[in-house]
């Protein structure tokens, strides 16, 4: 359910550095299991630039609209285009087929982020 | 702040759906599934194309009945009550004397004087305290048999044949909004062709505790054919799609009758009732305002309930209800317009967070299913 590779937001974004000041970016599997069926995701242009935690984009379900929060600091490069015509790959795959942007960071990572035990002990006190 | 589940109400169903891991929600203070793990689009499809199989046991149940049953009923609702056959129901509303909601209903003729009306559950206090209250002026009784009362859907193309198998009673010979009483399953039924979805089915109603048995019956029974348990969620879609009013949205205590669209429940001509006066006067007079249905011309721009509709920075309406539409694989919804501009190819603009953009005024209901 928690990749133990991958650092979350409380918002419960997720983010995968490559190791080469690459990283990533999508939502949990909690938080697609909570919108429910993704119709549409709301992108920006490779080159924007985002603060950690500020708002990126939108994920919409049938039921409702979240926004999507940058887990940490920087330039997005490239967006996962085959969401356009698939968005049910966030909620089939949500830390693979269904990663919405790939960034550059700008410099180290976010000291908010939760590790995967954090993550999962945050989600389980807000699920019960 | 958020009640805990202890502090909801369940319906006879809570712990099946858990049985079935559907996702539970607070809807108006009753734990209700939303959705199973099939998802609301799968579940939508179901009905549409199949069956799909709804636990409506939180509606609430009222029983009229003595000889001034039929007075008050007329009295209460804008709807000819007179003119029902036994075993046929109608569609109406409480109105308040100034022609808006107290709610909306169905109405069961039960007998020459005795009739069951069936209420919305957020509203079943509210509505119960209204109908006790105008009673005590006709020779009546009225009973709330909410609590002992359980109530599932079966909609969907395929639901006669799914159905039929579980009882003697010939479905196929009851009309759209008639009933019977039989049997399904061995339980004791209220059989009616009724529904909120837009598709055939049926609506049974039971007693409280032989809810699950039914369900369960009704689920194995239909599971061969395609049938899925649906939630809320989808329940929204669908009725949504066919442009079926949901209190709260569509209609509630600031919208009359006539403006909601709803001027074929409204029988001004059939007797006193209240909220006709208002109503007559409202006739009289042009309309400031209409319900339209609209479709968003991006695919990005998804409309949500209550957000509003402006013109030149100005709010100038609002949505009632809108969702991406499932069967029609566009974004829809419904808003009260000022009537100048609610004509069918015109253009309205919507606020979405912030951002005005622009949706058509398109024909409603946006599905009608080929009969």
């Amino acid at each position: 359910m928690f990749p133990a590779d991958l650092k979350y937001t409380k918002d419960h974004e997720w983010v995968k550095p490559a190791g080469d000041g690459t990283a990533l970016v999508g939502i949990t599997h909690y938080a697609q299991d909570a919108l429910g069926d993704v119709v549409f995701v709301d992108l920006p242009e490779a080159g924007a630039s985002f603060g950690a935690g500020e708002e990126f984009g939108t994920v919409e379900s049938v039921k409702t609209v979240s926004e999507l929060n940058m887990p940490s600091a920087g330039e997005v490069l490239e967006v996962n285009a085959a969401l356009a015509d698939h968005p049910e790959a966030v909620n089939e795959d949500p830390y693979g087929k269904g990663w919405m942007v790939k960034i550059k960071l700008a410099g180290a990572l976010s000291a908010d982020l939760l590790d995967a035990a954090a993550y999962e002990a945050l989600v389980s006190a807000e699920s019960h | 702040m958020s009640v805990s589940v202890s502090e909801l109400m369940k319906t006879p169903l809570n712990a099946a759906h858990r049985a079935l891991n559907a996702k539970m929600v607070d809807f108006g203070g009753w734990d209700m599934p939303v959705q199973y793990p099939t998802g609301i689009i799968a579940e939508h499809e179901a009905v549409r194309t199949k069956a799909g199989l709804f636990d409506v046991s939180h509606m609430g149940e009222f029983r009229v009945k003595g000889p001034g049953a039929l007075a008050l009923v007329e009295h209460l609702t804008p709807n000819a009550v007179s003119k029902l056959a036994l075993g046929q129901v109608h569609y109406t509303a409480f109105l308040y004397e100034n022609g808006t909601f107290v709610d909306d209903l169905l109405v069961y003729r039960e007998g020459e004087q005795e009739f069951l009306l069936v209420v919305n559950a957020g509203n079943i206090d509210k509505d119960f305290a209204w109908v006790q209250k105008h009673a005590a002026a006709f020779d009546c009784t009225v009973v709330n048999e909410s609590p002992a009362t359980g109530q599932i859907a079966l909609q969907g193309p395929l639901a006669v044949g799914i159905l039929q198998p579980l009882t003697k009673t010939q479905l196929e010979p009851i009309g759209y909004y008639f009933f019977t009483h039989g049997e399904v399953a061995g339980i004791k039924c209220l059989i009616s062709r009724t529904g909120y979805t837009g598709e055939d089915g049926f609506e049974l109603y039971c007693a409280a505790a032989d809810t699950e048995k039914l369900w369960n019956a009704v689920l194995a029974a239909g599971k061969p054919a395609g049938l899925v348990p649906a939630g809320l969620g989808c329940r929204n879609t669908l009725r949504l799609e066919c442009k079926m009013a949901l209190y709260g949205h569509e209609i509630d205590d600031s919208i009359h009758a006539l403006e909601a669209g709803l001027g074929w429940i409204v029988k001004l001509d059939k007797g006193g009732f209240i909220g006709r006066e208002a109503l007559l006067a409202a006739k009289a007079a042009p309309a400031p305002r209409k319900l339209v249905g609209f479709k968003t011309l991006e695919k990005r721009d998804i409309a949500r309930d209550h957000m509003p509709v402006v013109q030149a920075g100005k709010q100038i309406g609002f949505v009632t209800s809108a969702a991406p539409s499932p069967t029609c694989g566009f974004n829809l919804g419904l808003a009260y317009v000022p009537t100048e501009l609610a004509k069918v190819g015109g253009r309205i603009q919507i606020e979405i967070r912030g951002r005005a953009v622009d949706a058509e005024i398109i024909p409603t209901p946006f599905y009608k299913r080929q009969k």
